[in-house]
């Protein structure tokens, strides 16, 4: 066991020995490997972003029913006891009152408001539908529509629902943008490695010769490309850290303006621990194919 | 110790190499295995090292047969034998003192033991004040030395050497078969392929002559200096 450790930090050791031997060439390939790693990275930092900017709770489908201004108490438990009977799903009754007062919360609104002669907002009822599948709650909406004294219904999905399948599309591209530059990781560490083994192709041979089994010369050689691969995931983890730092202050601003409080995250340790995983395994399988197709044709 | 039996070795441009050679070598002999260059010592001196392997025929070391090693076992083979190449396969980016613990390093030593032996393997060859020397810095003879020692640090209890005496001169020359008779003379079994044989009168080695591929009668030194 001692002796397995003990062959393993030896090729590790190794493995750092090389990479510091040629720092300047080390360097290069971390950058191009972090880069590499960035845009992914950055694409699906945006992503998170956005969907955090939608709400906790994204794609939650609510109907929207206003009625009518002149419609009374008795409409309103009219309403209440048909939404029971349909059994729509949870709901809240919002009177035109408090409807006015949140607008009036609003940015920019409370002047105009002001200026209205009396409050132009209809009572209304949102409901949160247990059904969830578009037909099933644009019958719902042809339904209450129906009902006396309804002026209006809105089905508030049709928003949510675009925006969702825009994340959709965003994360296709990421993932896209993921696979692309995966296979460029894994390039750049099959090419480094390739270089390594002619580099040292006469200490290679001579280690068969006097007994090295193939796992010995192998072994240094992997931990290189995991290395590599991890420490161009950390370089990626810094340049996507650096980045959202330089756009946070315009967001935050962006943000103000809008009335929103709103402020850009950026990647966890987490995020960074899975980005460094990610790098490593993917160095790390470079490597090997690498090794599998050069070292063939050492003795 | 080891044993060939009708070993031939054909490459596939249809040259033969070996034809039908045996042999045997008892443990603790010296055995010089001499012919002209082109007879096929080198070629015997691979397949005994399992470098290449016979067309037909066995060899059998310590109770192997090289002919249906497997390749995973073939580095295990490798370990229990010291070997020598003609071209010395010197690391020139390492000191002489790394060149000798690579050996330790591939069986997995712990650290202390393998630079205690490391040394002592220096010192038996003659070269105990080179340890942070690169090879670029040693003379031919004592890149020769330095050669052995890194064959001879696992302690093997064969030794192969090809060539190990070539491009020196005389007297550097008998000091490394000095040092390959002082191996044997503790029990370790050498065998040497040279096209040229000294003539050291102490020495008696057993002579292996192979001609063109096949092996002519099996003599001694002495017997053949008498002969001639």
């Amino acid at each position: 066991m001692s002796a397995w450790l003990a062959q393993h930090l030896a090729a590790l050791r190794d493995a750092l020995r090389r990479l510091t031997a040629a720092p300047l060439n080390s360097l290069l390939s971390l950058l191009v490997i972090g880069v590499a790693l960035t845009l992914p990275t950055a694409g699906w930092l945006t992503l998170d972003n956005l969907r955090k900017l939608t709400g906790d709770t994204p794609g939650v489908q609510q109907i929207s029913i206003f009625l009518a201004l002149d419609a009374g108490k008795r409409d309103h438990s009219e309403i209440e006891s048909r939404l029971k009977e349909v059994r729509a799903g949870p709901w809240r009754f919002v009177p035109r009152e408090e409807a006015l007062k949140r607008l009036q919360a609003s940015e920019g609104m409370t002047e105009i408001i002001a200026s209205l002669p009396r409050n132009p907002l209809p009572d209304a009822f949102i409901i949160t539908p247990t059904e969830a599948q578009p037909e099933a709650l644009e019958s719902l909406a042809k339904i209450f529509s129906t009902w006396p004294k309804v002026a209006h219904v809105q089905l508030d999905s049709a928003w949510v629902k675009r925006f969702d399948a825009l994340l959709r599309l965003g994360k296709l591209v990421v993932i896209l943008l993921a696979v692309l530059f995966a296979g460029a990781l894994v390039t750049i560490t099959f090419n480094t490695i390739r270089l390594q083994i002619l580099a040292q192709a006469a200490e290679i041979e001579l280690a068969k010769l006097i007994g090295a089994t193939d796992t010995y010369i192998q072994r240094p050689l992997h931990y290189f490309g995991l290395l590599q691969g991890a420490l161009g995931g950390l370089c990626a983890a810094g340049l996507v850290s650096a980045g959202f730092q330089f756009l946070t202050p315009a967001v935050a601003e962006l943000a103000r303006l809008y009335g929103a409080n709103f402020a850009l995250q950026g990647l966890s340790a987490s995020d960074i621990l899975v980005l460094t995983a990610i790098g490593g395994a993917l160095g790390w399988l470079g490597a090997k194919i690498s090794v599998l197709i050069h070292l063939r044709h050492i003795v | 110790m080891i044993t060939a039996c009708d070993v031939t070795k054909r490459y596939p441009e249809g040259r033969e190499a070996l034809r039908k050679v045996c042999f045997e070598i008892t443990a603790g002999e010296m055995v010089f295995l001499t012919g002209h260059s082109g007879a096929g010592k080198s070629t015997l001196f691979k397949l005994l090292a399992a470098i290449e392997r016979p067309t037909s025929g066995s060899i059998v070391i310590n109770g192997q047969n090289l002919a249906s090693l497997r390749r995973n076992a073939i580095p295990y083979l490798r370990r229990k034998l010291g070997l020598i190449f003609q071209d010395r396969k010197l690391l020139f980016d390492r000191t002489v003192l790394d060149n000798v613990l690579l050996p330790l390093a591939i069986v997995g030593h712990p650290a202390r033991e393998a630079m205690r032996r490391a040394q002592a393997a220096l010192a038996k060859v003659g070269l105990p004040n080179r340890e942070k020397a690169f090879p670029i810095a040693l003379s031919g003879g004592e890149q020769q030395r330095l050669a052995i020692a890194r064959a001879v640090v696992n302690r093997p209890a064969i030794i192969l050497a090809d060539e190990p005496t070539a491009n020196l001169d005389a007297a550097s020359a008998g000091e490394i078969l000095e040092i390959f008779h002082a191996f044997q003379q503790v029990g370790v079994t050498v065998l040497i392929a040279t096209h040229d044989p000294l003539h050291l009168p102490h020495l008696q080695p057993r002579i292996l002559r192979l001609d063109q591929g096949e092996m002519s009668d099996a003599q001694t030194q002495s017997s053949e200096g008498g002969a001639a």
